[in-house]
């Protein structure tokens, strides 16, 4: 008989139980006591049933081995010693319907934060004087509330995302656009949602009633308390955003309260005290949620997370996740969505063949009218997939989908977190590495240990709380899509 | 499974697609359409959408190493010329290769 080794997984532990993730399938299995001491059998290298049977009586009887070896086969957790047949390359020939558009209002903002990818110093889009007008015009988000109906096929709702620069900069076309979208939805019988993220400088009392009761999503880009805000979310002459940005927060929280309303925190090298900017925004300010991102940046700068910051960033991170397990254990609300988000993607087994929905069913909407693959590209002539006016470059979108799968990132082929990491941000890819096709190798250590973390945290609430598992049952997105219209989603890299 | 417990969603359809009797179209692929599994019926001759979709459109099966073709073409197709002679010269040339997906490496090279 022929003999049997080892296939790709993670053991992980929870709750005095052990579970497998299974690479490439995302499958998780809670293993037993038979099946645990043949994989920690066969870890020593491939062996034969026969001799396996050998080894581990009388702890178990053959019949138990076979069973247990057959049910591991039939996960993959074992197979056929020798190379595995690789699993087909599947690109998606049909296009996948629009989920999500985001559309920048506006390139133009009234803060000059320090970090800011789109006006510091890793721009990629000349937005003082390039061809892009400043502002979106009422036509051009009319021509794109028509392509996201058109791109949206068989979707019964489409998704708008206003973003910028500064979105309520260009509150009247943003105004304007909301009702031309839901007429025209109506009328091709789709719904739209839609959602938006703001620096809140310009939340004024008629903004607030607006957003409340057009029921729109709100995600506020806000560092933290008063010092760590104004570290870098400054105003053009310099000075810190907190004053001005906290009390229109707190009106905003209390009045808008027909979407839950999220923040969305980067994070630096001078800003990585976790615990208390989330202390901060949920108790002290109000917020529902909070999602971290570490700031995006090419190497070198200042503010850059380098060196032991990851370590660092890791311990707190899995601090708060902590708390995420206590409260979730007694079915209380805790709003570190980055826990949240990372959960859904197990719970479902997504097995990603690319990181997001960028360029699939998420695209970016420049002020002109072009379409990039996603927000963060928008403007930039090199990740153009169309316009809003020609729709989508089929040909473009195709060589995209080659260029940037799973499969052609040699790093990630031996990594056990590519299920739910497939390489991370094409743009931050980008700014770090110069190629939107390049894995973004320096926070492997980081993505898998925060992946470990939440597995262990997944399997806890499978063993001790599985109720509370039951509330990501229902996720229709297939995997790499972007699974809802905020940008607190789409902006969470991990 | 009796050793192992389904705990995510994926993980319960691993366990409902592998469950005896059920056949899956290749190893390694989603799960299809249940109905049989796809056995190109011939080349050329016959309209046989196999090498580039199977018959229910999908895709995912493809990309099979060209080895599979083998045994579709060898016997009664035009390979014979260009494959040892299996009835005198070579007789357990595939011996060692039960499925060409798999086991193609194990083909050695046949020296007269």
């Amino acid at each position: 008989m022929s003999a049997l080794a080892l296939r790709e997984f993670h053991t992980f532990e929870a709750a005095g139980h052990r579970f497998l993730y299974l690479v490439p399938s995302a499958a998780v299995f809670a293993v037993d006591s038979c099946s645990e001491a043949v994989l920690d059998a066969l870890a020593e290298g491939p062996q034969a049933e026969g001799e396996l049977a050998r080894r581990l009586s009388p702890r178990f009887t053959e019949d138990e081995i076979v069973e247990a070896l057959a049910d591991l086969q039939r996960a993959r957790a074992v197979g056929p010693a020798g190379p595995a047949a690789p699993a087909p390359k599947v690109i998606p020939l049909t296009h996948i319907p629009l989920q999500t558009l985001v559309v920048n209002v506006t390139n133009q903002c009234n803060l000059a934060c320090t970090y800011c990818y789109e006006y510091g110093e890793d721009k990629i889009v000349d937005t003082e004087n390039g061809k892009q007008p400043k502002f979106m015009s009422a036509e051009t988000a009319r021509e794109s509330v028509d392509f996201m109906l058109r791109e949206a096929g068989g979707n019964p709702t489409a998704h708008m995302t206003f973003f910028g620069g500064e979105t309520l900069l260009n509150f009247p076309v943003l105004k304007a656009t909301v009702a031309y979208a839901r007429e025209r939805a109506a009328a091709v019988g789709k719904d739209v949602d839609f959602s938006l993220t703001t620096n809140a400088t310009l939340l004024r009392p008629e903004v607030i009633d607006f957003l409340a009761t057009e029921r729109i999503g709100v995600t506020i880009s806000i560092d933290g308390p008063e010092e760590l805000q104004n570290k870098f979310r400054v105003f053009h002459n310099g000075t810190g955003s907190y004053d001005v940005v906290a009390p229109k927060i707190k009106a905003l929280l209390a009045r808008h309260t027909t979407r839950p309303i999220g923040a969305r925190v980067t994070l630096t090298r001078q800003t990585l005290d976790i615990r208390r900017i989330f202390q901060h925004l949920t108790e002290e300010m109000g917020f529902w949620e909070v999602g971290f991102a570490p700031v995006t940046t090419a190497p070198g700068r200042d503010y850059a997370i380098a060196g032991n910051g990851f370590d660092d960033l890791l311990a707190q991170f899995r601090a708060l996740a902590q708390d995420f397990l206590e409260a979730s254990l007694q079915n209380r609300h805790h709003g570190f969505s980055n826990v949240r988000e990372t959960l859904q993607e197990i719970h479902q087994g997504h097995a990603k063949a690319y990181p997001c929905g960028a360029g699939i069913g998420l695209m970016g909407v420049a002020t002109d009218g072009e379409v990039a693959l996603c927000h963060r590209f928008a403007g930039s002539a090199d990740h153009t997939i169309g316009s809003v006016r020609d729709g989508v470059d089929r040909g473009a979108q195709q060589a995209f989908l080659a260029s940037h799968h799973i499969d052609e990132k040699t790093d990630c082929r031996t990594c056990w977190a590519r299920p739910i990491c497939a390489g991370g941000c094409y743009h931050e890819a980008n700014t770090r590495h110069g190629a939107t096709t390049a894995p973004n190798l320096h926070y492997c250590e980081w993505i898998r240990g925060w992946t470990h973390t939440c597995l262990e945290i997944y399997g806890a609430l499978a063993a001790q709380n599985p109720g509370f598992l039951r509330q990501f049952d229902d996720a229709p997105q297939a995997a790499g899509h972007e699974s809802t219209g905020t940008l607190a989603r789409t902006e969470a890299i991990v | 499974m009796k050793h192992l417990k389904a705990i995510n969603v994926k993980a319960a359809r691993v366990e409902q697609v592998t469950a005896p009797g059920v056949v899956a179209l290749q190893s390694g692929g989603p799960p299809q359409q249940p109905e049989g599994p796809h056995i190109p019926p011939g080349c050329s001759l016959v309209f046989s959408p196999g090498w580039e979709a199977d018959r229910n459109g999908g895709t995912a099966g493809l990309c099979q190493p060209v080895e599979r073709d083998l045994f579709d073409c060898h016997i009664g197709c035009f390979w014979p010329a260009q494959v040892p002679d299996q009835l005198n010269h070579a007789p357990d040339w595939t011996a060692k290769c039960a499925a060409a997906q798999k086991d193609w490496r194990k083909i050695d090279l046949i020296f007269p």
